[in-house]
């Protein structure tokens, strides 16, 4: 600090920071980047261990039999599916109380925002059917949770026949501590960000459901499985929950080492595990699968219906059976074998999963990046916006030092003293920018009536494309703006503007990071540049090029390309537009019905903040 | 049933005065029965109660006095073997004949519901009560499940349910029966089977509806010689169907609503299903402190208008020292549920309060449920002596109703607590670092630094400068 207070020292410091900003935001920048391109290397990676001493060193045996009843059940359950068109609420009940639980059910319904093309519904209403498995002895204080989405589609049925099975097979063992909840919900995630509601007696999402009338205590844990055929080739595991949870690490060792004891293959991401780490081929491999994770968290969408548990903090996960044309396939019974050695060593829990880390990514189903080892990725990202800011402050407050900061031209005339920084020419363009953010949020939604009056269009399309029509209409602001602001020496009045508006991003940035890294990290590796470069100097039109290929509308289409390339199934153009469209509106319902945060979090805070970059460019 | 009633270990003390007995009772005695009740579903529930009473010289002074009133809870503790053994010590016979012969750890806890429970309590020896005899009373309750127990078969005998059979009488007891509940199948014999038939039946109003019993007296020499032993059989002559078992009048369910660290809500939920009667019931709540109720938002609702309780006692917490304590006297209209709930605040415990396993949660104590419950069926008043104990388990008050208590569940509350580990540490010192910093970059950042040139020369300079400035030339 001593170097800083020292007014001669201080002043050599900034000469120093402003001749060297440039290429101090370049190494900045490649730095961030280059991080995170390490990550998915050895040094950074580390191998999974087992955290829970409770599940780490007890062995249990599996005895699961119950293979050829899992099928009939998922027959039956087809079968009466198919006849009564919607899940059969009352075969449900009969046959899960005749394997011996207790059972419930709820109904509820949903009025969506807006038609929900993707899912085809708009009005909904189901029942969940769940089944309570007493703990013998124990005074329901806890329980764990097993649940089986079911959609409008007669997929799934594999599952709801093995969750069958498999609670015969609980029932009629003596050691189990917590009581176990099995829950079938109809319309997949609505039935059980529904239940979850109601069991928590919360309404959030303005959900419409009966009370419930049995309950089981504290949810510890919960497992939900998705499967539509009667023999898989592999597992695939969803971790990524809403907002970009993720569920504690533990959870995802005890997956991997039953997959391992049953020898099953394992996929994360649909890649399966590189075995080789020390060549460069493996870590390229994880590479892929923690790009596809970064993305898939960012989205902040649950993939699969453990996503909506992780608000309750029950760490969840999704199991999804995968069959591929590979040779070797896997019954129901080693399913059914890891899913019951999952719920016994759940079992044996004494405290919440806590232990493990809550914050990683995921390279490679038994390799993951801790907290610590990503987050200098952003820190560098962040650093070029307050090198940027620290620059701009210097010049607009010490006259004189940005003068001989490299003789560049533009904004390094001598300035007059810091009081004339008129903060009132701010607060139009803040304001202005702002009011787009909120109109984005609330228009579409709200205008949807009015639109599909006037236009040929639906309610769906209409909300898309107001959004759209809000979004583009920003970019014609600055020519209402700039005639509000009072007339200042104009540079000092774009550069008081990009200060503030650095300072805001890099804020904003921070908390993203902090809560969801990988949005955190998306939006930086993309904003960043094109929001210091910017300034009404030098060649606009890259500048403009520039910004709004890394507006955040922008990302997500480019985010689109990117995953279905890594998936290794491209898109064309055409395609990608359509699943734009189609993931702008699966953003603004996911925010109505499970409370997604990604969309308010774009048109309130992101958005207005790129458009005062937009502003800055278009200064006169 | 079985999920009902909580496993906590409850003692509780009763200091009331016991009934007055109108003959002096025998100066030492033992009682000892077993209830067997087959359920529709094909489980089967067992009661064992044994009552002691002795004389004892303790002369009593005046009414209880209330101030020696206590009540406890633990939560936490799940009953186990270690329960059962000292428990079994108090019995005279302890485990070596008798019903306690049946008492084997192994299948006791192999079942799906197990309570136990301890009463003491003066007894008064005559109408003035000048000298009164002590009653221990225990009881153990099991159920033992078709699913569990019997691997899927509905079929029980006394050798299934505990692999012992009942041989002789304790030979301290004066009285030591077997009853099995045969209500539903005593009107058409095709259901049940009880194996050997009963000599003598018993019937009376137990719970608010008339029930029948087989009574099996095993100080009656005939019952035991016949075969050297009592293996008690019960046949299911046609299955029963795997049906939703029948709701009480009275029951209750509890839970922690909301979500997060830092707000709560406490929802008990009382279900009257009787379908045309109404009654009151006290709800005794003791909520530890780091909950820190808000009495203002306690809403009682009860189908969809607000229901105001008719007493209301309510004794705030004090940190560290004592509960809550929240007691109501409410009225459950008929055939309606009524939610009682109230918010709470979580408490951040100083560091060292928290027990060595903080990430399990916390346990709240079940609420209390006490009701006058009415009866389907007017009972007479009986006299208590001679009637068997499981009857005064309800104990009907006026004929018209029975008394019920009833516990909630316990609950599991996670307060916000600090993760005790590497990281934590890190974060704190991290924090620390940061705050440092922080203030001096504030600090650099919002200051402008000017250089002041030293006042060099003093008195002379100063001078010089008044010539100067009366000559109109800048000074030094």
């Amino acid at each position: 600090m001593g170097l800083l207070s020292d007014p001669v020292r201080r002043r050599a410091l900034a000469r120093l920071v402003l001749r060297l900003n440039a290429p101090l935001c370049v190494l900045s920048y490649v730095a961030g980047i280059a991080w995170f391109l390490a990550l998915a290397f050895p040094p950074l990676t580390q191998r999974t261990y087992m955290s829970e001493n409770a599940m780490g060193s007890t062995m249990v045996e599996e005895q699961f039999v119950g293979g050829d009843r899992a099928r009939s059940f998922a027959r039956d359950f087809a079968a009466h599916r198919r006849k009564s068109g919607a899940l059969p609420v009352a075969w449900l009940e009969r046959t899960m109380r005749s394997v011996g639980l207790e059972v419930y059910t709820q109904s509820f319904s949903r009025k969506l925002p807006f038609p929900d093309e993707t899912h085809e519904r708009y009005m909904v209403s189901g029942t969940n059917v769940y089944g309570i498995l007493r703990a013998p002895r124990a005074a329901s204080t806890e329980s764990l949770v097993f649940t089986v989405p079911c959609g409008s589609d007669s997929t799934n049925s594999q599952a709801v026949g093995l969750l069958l099975a498999l609670a015969a097979h609980f029932r009629g063992q003596i050691y189990w501590a917590k009581d176990i909840i099995f829950l079938v919900t109809e319309h997949d995630l609505l039935g059980t960000e529904a239940w979850l509601e109601a069991y928590h007696d919360v309404n959030v999402t303005g959900m419409q459901s009966s009370p419930l009338q049995g309950r089981a205590g504290a949810i510890q844990a919960a497992v939900a499985l998705e499967l539509s055929s009667d023999v898989v080739t592999s597992l695939d595991v969803a971790v990524e929950g809403l907002n970009g949870q993720l569920p504690n690490l533990d959870l995802l060792n005890l997956f991997q080492t039953f997959c391992q004891k049953g020898g099953l293959l394992c996929t994360l991401q649909g890649k399966l595990q590189p075995q080789d780490w020390t060549s460069l081929d493996g870590p390229l491999q994880g590479l892929q699968t923690l790009l596809l994770m970064v993305l898939q968290q960012a989205s902040g969408r649950p993939h699969g219906p453990h996503g909506l548990f992780l608000r309750y903090r029950v760490e969840a996960l999704t199991l999804r059976g995968i069959n591929s044309f590979r040779q070797y396939k896997y019954d129901l019974v080693a399913v059914g074998k890891a899913l019951e050695g999952m719920f016994r060593k759940l079992n044996h829990l004494l405290e919440r999963l806590h232990q493990s880390f809550f914050l990683y990514l995921l390279p490679a189903l038994s390799r993951f990046v801790s907290i610590g080892l990503y987050m200098p990725a952003t820190g560098f990202l962040l650093l070029v916006l307050g090198l940027k800011a620290l620059e701009l402050w210097m010049q607009l407050h010490e006259a004189g030092v940005g003068l001989d900061a490299g003789g560049r031209p533009g904004p390094s005339a001598p300035l007059p003293p810091a009081q004339g920084v008129g903060l009132a020419s701010l607060v139009a363009p803040l304001l202005v920018s702002q009011a787009m953010g909120l109109a984005l949020y609330v228009l579409p939604v709200l205008g949807q009536h009015v639109a599909t009056q006037h236009f040929p269009v639906g309610e769906a399309e209409a909300v898309v494309l107001t959004l759209l029509a809000i979004y583009v209409a920003g970019l014609a602001l600055p020519h209402n703006t700039h005639r509000v602001v009072s007339t200042q020496t104009p540079d000092r009045g774009w550069m008081a503007l990009k200060l503030v508006a650095l300072i805001y991003l890099a804020l904003q940035l921070g908390c993203i990071a902090l809560t969801n890294f990988s949005l955190g990290f998306l939006l930086a590796a993309t904003m960043v540049p094109a929001a210091t470069l910017t300034e009404p100097h030098g060649p606009r039109p890259l500048y403009a090029a520039l910004l709004v290929l890394t507006s955040p509308a922008a990302t997500l289409l480019g985010s689109l390309f990117l995953w279905r390339e890594l998936q290794e199934a491209p898109l064309s153009i055409a395609e990608g537009w359509q699943l734009f469209l189609a993931a702008l509106a699966q953003g603004v319902l996911e925010h109505y019905t499970y409370g997604a945060l990604l969309f308010p979090l774009l048109a309130l805070g992101l958005y207005p903040c790129w458009l005062l970059f937009w502003n800055v460019l278009f200064w006169k | 049933m079985a999920a009902a009633m909580p496993l906590a270990l409850v003692v509780l003390l009763l200091l009331g005065p016991g009934g007055p007995a109108l003959a002096e009772p025998p100066r030492d005695s033992l009682r000892e029965e077993l209830v067997i009740t087959p359920l529709p579903s094909g489980d089967v529930a067992a009661t064992f109660q044994f009552r002691t009473r002795w004389d004892s010289e303790l002369q009593r002074k005046g009414d209880t006095d209330h101030y020696f009133l206590r009540y406890a809870v633990l939560p936490r503790e799940v009953v186990c073997t270690e329960n059962l053994t000292p428990w079994k010590k108090l019995l005279p016979c302890s485990s070596k004949a008798g019903l306690s012969v049946l008492l084997k750890a192994d299948r006791l806890f192999h079942t799906s519901y197990h309570s136990q429970a301890v009463h003491i309590r003066p007894v008064c020896r005559n109408t003035r009560c000048t000298s009164i005899s002590w009653e221990l009373r225990q009881t153990l309750s099991v159920v033992f499940d078709a699913f569990i127990t019997g691997q899927g078969k509905k079929d029980w005998s006394l050798f299934r349910m505990f692999s012992r059979t009942l041989t002789e009488p304790c030979p301290l007891a004066s009285e030591s029966r077997v009853y099995v509940d045969i209500t539903n199948y005593s009107q058409d014999n095709e259901t049940l089977e009880v194996n050997p038939p009963p000599t003598t039946t018993y019937q009376d109003v137990i719970l608010g509806t008339r029930r029948t019993y087989a009574v099996y007296d095993l100080l009656d020499r005939a019952m035991i010689n016949n075969s050297r032993n009592l293996n008690l059989q019960l046949k299911w002559k046609k299955p029963p169907e795997n049906e939703a078992p029948l709701v009480p009048f009275l029951h209750a369910q509890r839970y922690v609503s909301g979500y997060g660290l830092q707000k709560g809500e406490l929802s008990t939920l009382l279900y009257n299903t009787h379908p045309y009667r109404a009654f009151p019931v006290l709800l005794l709540d003791s909520v530890p402190w780091y909950l820190r109720l808000y009495v203002h938002t306690l809403t009682i609702t009860s189908k969809g208008k607000e229901n105001k309780p008719s007493y209301i006692h309510y004794q705030p917490a004090q940190d560290r020292l004592q509960p809550h304590l929240l007691e109501m006297l409410i009225q459950l209209p008929a055939n309606s549920v009524t939610k009682v709930s109230i918010q709470f605040e979580r408490a951040l415990l100083k560091w060292t309060e928290y027990t060595p396993d903080p990430n399990h949660g916390f346990y709240v104590s079940p609420s209390v449920l006490s009701a006058l419950v009415p009866s389907m069926v007017a009972a007479k008043p009986v006299d208590w002596e001679e009637s068997p104990l499981f009857n005064t388990l309800f104990p009907v008050s006026d004929g018209s109703s029975y008394f019920v208590r009833l516990y909630t569940e316990p609950l599991l509350v996670n307060l916000p607590t600090p993760d005790f580990s590497m990281p934590y540490n890190v974060i704190c010192l991290t924090c620390t670092v940061v705050a440092v910093c922080y203030g001096s970059f504030y600090n650099l950042l919002t200051r402008t630094f000017h250089i002041e040139e030293p006042s060099t020369g003093g008195l002379a300079k100063r001078l010089a400068n008044l010539i100067r400035r009366a000559r109109g030339v800048p000074p030094l």
